[in-house]
């Protein structure tokens, strides 16, 4: 299973919530499975996905889900102790590793290696992680989405990218339309 | 009244409630002033790009965030500020020490002051230098400006400002 059809599959569990979601591939893949206003799209910033999310989930009550990379964490590792010592209870940060640099051709990540986020993000403190394989990422969400505690989800997911349009939509109407949707 | 005091005051009533620094030694009263005040979220980041992540979030979920930083972090934080916080136009106050220049001990902290400015101007991103204690009077200003105009804006305090180094 590679990245775009774990999204297909949580789209509909991801409408309701707030969604931060990473650059390149995966926001584009998002966008043409299910745009939403509740989804904010990084055009661009490698790597802060968890960080805007986690400042999102820290300043409104609304549960955040933040889906972000594994090449991309590996950019802002020092994201992990951030959040495991600002918990907050409605925010899910949603890795999909699939062991490579998505965007820029599948080079492969250390991830696909001997490196293990969801223990790195357990060395950083964080006391809800974990790892799970792309097909059960829907109910790892749901179960992490009801138990209301800061949850880091590792899915672990095969390399591959499905070719979607750019997005085209202008950063401060992204930003406009979701801000009204974290306000409704 | 203490120059941290005073800066923080501004902060808060300039409904600034989430608060990510980075630590400089001249900035270390400011940053426990913040840290001692309620009023305020204070989130201390490892790298200032992480921050203006946190920052530009915060804004988002409606709380009027701020950034405290060393002047080195422009050399870090340029991509943040051009395709996130300048894309999206989200203001972010900065208030930066300015290492590297009057009174400064460190002469490779002068490498990155005398980039400074220069970097800030090519981002068009709003400088003001405070060298002179009572530079602090046009902070209020600063801020209101920073928000009115919804863009990142740099205050840069030297040595001379804090009362030397």
């Amino acid at each position: 299973m590679i990245r775009y059809e774990v999204l297909q599959n949580i789209a509909p569990l991801l409408r309701d919530h707030l969604v931060v979601c990473n650059i390149g591939i995966p926001s584009q893949e998002l966008h043409a499975i299910d745009d939403q206003p509740s989804n904010f799209y990084m055009l661009g910033t490698m790597g802060l996905a968890s960080s805007i999310g986690l400042g999102l989930a820290l300043s409104q009550p609304k549960t955040v889900i933040a889906i972000d990379g594994d090449g991309s964490v590996l950019t802002n590792l020092g994201t992990l102790p951030t959040i495991a010592n600002n918990p907050a209870g409605n925010f899910i940060l949603l890795i999909v590793d699939n062991g490579s640099y998505g965007s820029t051709g599948d080079q492969p990540t250390y991830t696909g290696k001997k490196t293990s986020l969801a223990k790195m993000a357990e060395a950083a403190g964080c006391d809800r992680v974990v790892e799970c394989q792309a097909e059960d990422t829907g109910t790892v969400l749901q179960a992490a989405i009801e138990a209301g505690e800061m949850t880091i989800i590792v899915c672990k997911c095969q390399s591959g990218n499905v070719k979607m349009p750019v997005i085209t939509m202008d950063p401060v109407v992204i930003r406009d339309r979701f801000m009204a949707a974290v306000q409704a | 009244m203490s120059i941290d005091t005073r800066i923080v005051d501004d902060l808060v009533a300039n409904d600034i409630r989430f608060v990510t620094t980075v630590p400089c030694k001249q900035l270390a009263g400011v940053i426990a002033e913040i840290d001692a005040r309620d009023e305020i979220y204070h989130i201390p980041s490892n790298k200032e790009d992480e921050g203006m992540g946190l920052c530009a979030g915060a804004f988002m979920g409606g709380k009027r965030p701020a950034i405290i930083m060393q002047n080195t972090a422009i050399g870090v934080t340029i991509n943040a500020l051009a395709t996130l916080i300048q894309y999206y136009r989200m203001p972010l106050p900065m208030i930066i020490s300015y290492r590297g220049e009057l009174r400064e001990p460190i002469a490779c902290q002068v490498e990155m002051a005398v980039h400074t400015k220069a970097l800030l101007a090519q981002l068009h991103i709003p400088t003001y230098h405070f060298h002179h204690q009572s530079d602090v009077e046009e902070l209020d200003l600063i801020l209101k400006h920073c928000f009115m105009s919804s863009k990142p804006v740099a205050v840069l305090t030297d040595a001379n400002f804090w009362g030397g180094y």
